[in-house]
């Protein structure tokens, strides 16, 4: 794992993006008062079942949101710049220069009608004014750190002319090429056979080193969490309702829907035959209960759960969860932890 | 590729095949030319011996082959009417066809692909809803009916251009237009909605997040892939445009191919229609095949397919 700087490369507080329907009528709340802190070259895993806000968060970070989305407040720190001061002109130097971003599906993510090299050195053109011919060399480099054989030949090859794998490859390839200080992939595994993610979770991690980059994860396979994270992020309903360093959680999980989240790893050892599953279904964003989100589908809800949404308890310096039962390993308990527990008695 | 081409080819010539089946056989369901053409009182000895003149005694499968083998060696008859080569006839009014569907063609790309990337970036503002009602109107007003109203407002009350005839540059410029205007909604159409659906795509996407200005992600990523549709459309259309261009032809008195069709219809003159029908077919045709191989050639997907 990468050595723990705390100086922070990227620090978002208490950062909200609502989807706001065209009549203003429903607002749904897909990232709600999230606050976190990555250091350089640290890894950030983001957890959370579908529709939780993880890919809105990414995007967030962006700033490269749907037309119907809009960040209503919150602070985004990166390098020391507040992301959300700057204008849209400024704002289109950092992507893809200082933070990259890759996408889920690499089928879909290359454009059909151009040729690799054109495409993999198209940040290096617009970010550094870097000539085609420039650009077209660095590109071939690019291919060759992403492990891409034969290289000068693919260069001006075609996306349909790679397998799946490949296209992943080159679209890390495009995510690294302007050495951005921070890459968030978005499930960048999930449509890859198993071989091949695990060949693209070495690379990245290999790249990781190799340029100091942070790197903000999101999936929902823990598996790669575990393999390759060094701080971890529960999402649920648009919240983050527990964050801390990996090992920490994995031993400790705080929150009840971390907990299930862990229990639903499937074992080898496990021989009752089914897989566990957690009950009931996600909330509708839109009409969320006034507690806890969680509170309806949690084994250890109280009465308080339902009625006050509970704010980021810190179990330690770096470990928090929003729930009224997070236990404190410290010493001194915060106030509110106590007062929970008491409530649960 | 080679493989492509020449499977393609096969499929045309098929095509070609059976369109001018058809045709000829359908006009010989239109009645007897020789009614037309003699006068009311003629005697049955006449008739049988025009008839003979034009070969129309022979069996049908018969007529079928002369007239394949001589349209296979160039020779398209006489006009029963006109008593000329058809193909000379054709060859004199080709080229206004030709200049009036470029003309238009023009038109409607110009209004067209323009307006369509207008409202496809700026979908449910006020350019999507301006171009929504311009795609209404050219779609759904018949050519006759711009046409006359045209005439009325440039020719009756402005006196700018001439209603009919050809001749000067003047007056090319309503019918084009009227032609146009139909082929311009529906590029606009076209484009507005192929725009959309490369724009939601996951390349441009990404190309917004590696921060290229929104014109490049526009004009770069996804407009070379949005018109891959208005182009095979666009091809297909000036091939239509020459051929269909029989009303507008007939309001503005332009003297191109349509009015040769119109005039053939009116007179039974089965030669004429039989050569503009499968002249016109077989352009049409032709271009649907060079579109299929110039999209491979855009395509870099389809280069490969064989």
């Amino acid at each position: 794992m990468a050595a723990m700087s705390r100086e922070s490369l990227l620090s978002l507080e208490h950062l909200s993006a609502h989807y706001v329907s065209q009549q203003g009528a429903r607002v749904v709340p897909a990232v709600e008062d999230v606050t976190l802190r990555l250091g350089a070259g640290e890894t950030l895993g983001i957890v959370g079942e579908s529709g939780s806000g993880k890919s809105t968060l990414a995007l967030t970070i962006m700033r490269q949101l749907p037309p119907a989305a809009r960040i209503v407040s919150g602070r985004m720190m990166f390098e020391g710049e507040n992301l959300l001061d700057k204008t849209d002109a400024e704002m289109r130097h950092v992507r893809g220069k200082r933070i990259a971003m890759i996408l889920q599906d690499p089928m879909a993510s290359l454009n059909p009608l151009f040729s690799i090299g054109n495409q993999v050195g198209e940040p290096l053109r617009v970010h550094e004014g870097a000539s085609f011919k420039l650009a077209w060399k660095r590109a071939i480099e690019l291919l060759k750190s992403v492990r891409i054989a034969s290289p000068e030949t693919r260069v001006s090859q075609f996306p349909h002319e790679m397998s799946g794998g490949m296209r992943q490859r080159i679209v890390g390839a495009i995510g690294i090429s302007c050495e951005p200080r921070l890459l968030i992939a978005d499930e960048p595994t999930t449509s890859l056979d198993l071989t091949i993610q695990a060949q693209y979770l070495n690379l990245l991690g290999d790249l990781q080193r190799q340029y100091g980059l942070a790197l903000i994860f999101i999936t929902h396979n823990l598996g790669i969490v575990a393999k390759m994270c060094d701080l971890l992020a529960v999402m649920y309903a648009g919240r983050i309702v527990e964050q801390g360093p990996v090992s920490r959680i994995f031993s400790a999980p705080a929150h009840p829907y971390t907990r299930a989240l862990l229990g639903s790893i499937p074992r080898m050892t496990d021989n009752r035959g089914r897989l566990t599953a957690i009950e009931g279904q996600p909330p509708d964003l839109s009409s969320l209960p006034p507690g806890c989100a969680f509170a309806p589908r949690c084994p250890a809800a109280i009465a308080r759960c339902r009625r006050e949404a509970p704010p980021e308890i810190a179990i330690d310096s770096d470990h928090t969860a929003r729930c009224w039962l997070a236990e404190s390993d410290s010493e001194a308990p915060p106030a509110i932890g106590a007062r929970a527990r008491s409530d649960g008695t | 590729m080679k493989q492509y081409i020449i499977r393609r080819t096969g499929y045309s010539l098929l095509s070609l095949f059976l369109l001018s089946l058809t045709i000829f056989l359908f006009v010989r369901v239109t009645g007897d030319p020789t009614s037309l053409l003699l006068e009311p009182g003629a005697s049955l000895e006449d008739i049988a011996n025009l008839r003979r003149q034009f070969g129309l005694d022979q069996p049908l499968w018969l007529q079928y082959w002369l007239f394949v083998k001589s349209f296979l060696t160039g020779d398209l008859g006489l006009s029963f009417y006109y008593r000329t080569p058809v193909l000379d006839l054709y060859f004199e009014r080709l080229p206004n066809s030709l200049l009036l569907a470029a003309v238009a063609m023009i038109l409607s790309l110009v209004i067209g692909i323009p307006s369509g990337v207008l409202a496809a970036v700026h979908v449910g503002g006020f350019w999507d809803n301006a171009g929504k009602i311009f795609t209404l109107l050219g779609l759904s007003l018949p050519s006759f009916f711009i046409g006359l109203v045209l005439i009325l407002i440039f020719t009756v009350y402005l006196g700018w251009l001439p209603s009919s005839g050809a001749g000067t540059a003047w007056h090319v410029v309503m019918p084009a237009f009227t032609l146009g205007w139909y082929f311009a909604a529906a590029h606009m159409r076209l484009t507005r909605s192929s725009m959309l659906e490369v724009l939601g795509s996951e390349y441009v996407k990404l190309a917004r997040l590696k921060g290229l200005p929104e014109a490049m992600v526009v004009g770069k990523h996804a407009f070379k892939n949005a018109l891959i549709p208005v182009i095979t459309l666009a091809g297909i259309n000036l091939v239509v445009m020459i051929n269909v261009a029989v009303v507008v032809e007939t309001v503005f008195a332009w003297p191109g191919i349509g009015r040769l069709l119109y005039e053939g219809i009116t007179f039974r003159d089965f030669p004429i229609v039989q050569a503009v029908v499968v002249l016109g077919g077989s352009m049409i045709i032709l271009v649907n095949l060079l579109v299929d191989i110039l999209y491979a050639f855009i395509d870099p997907r389809i280069r490969l397919e064989s």
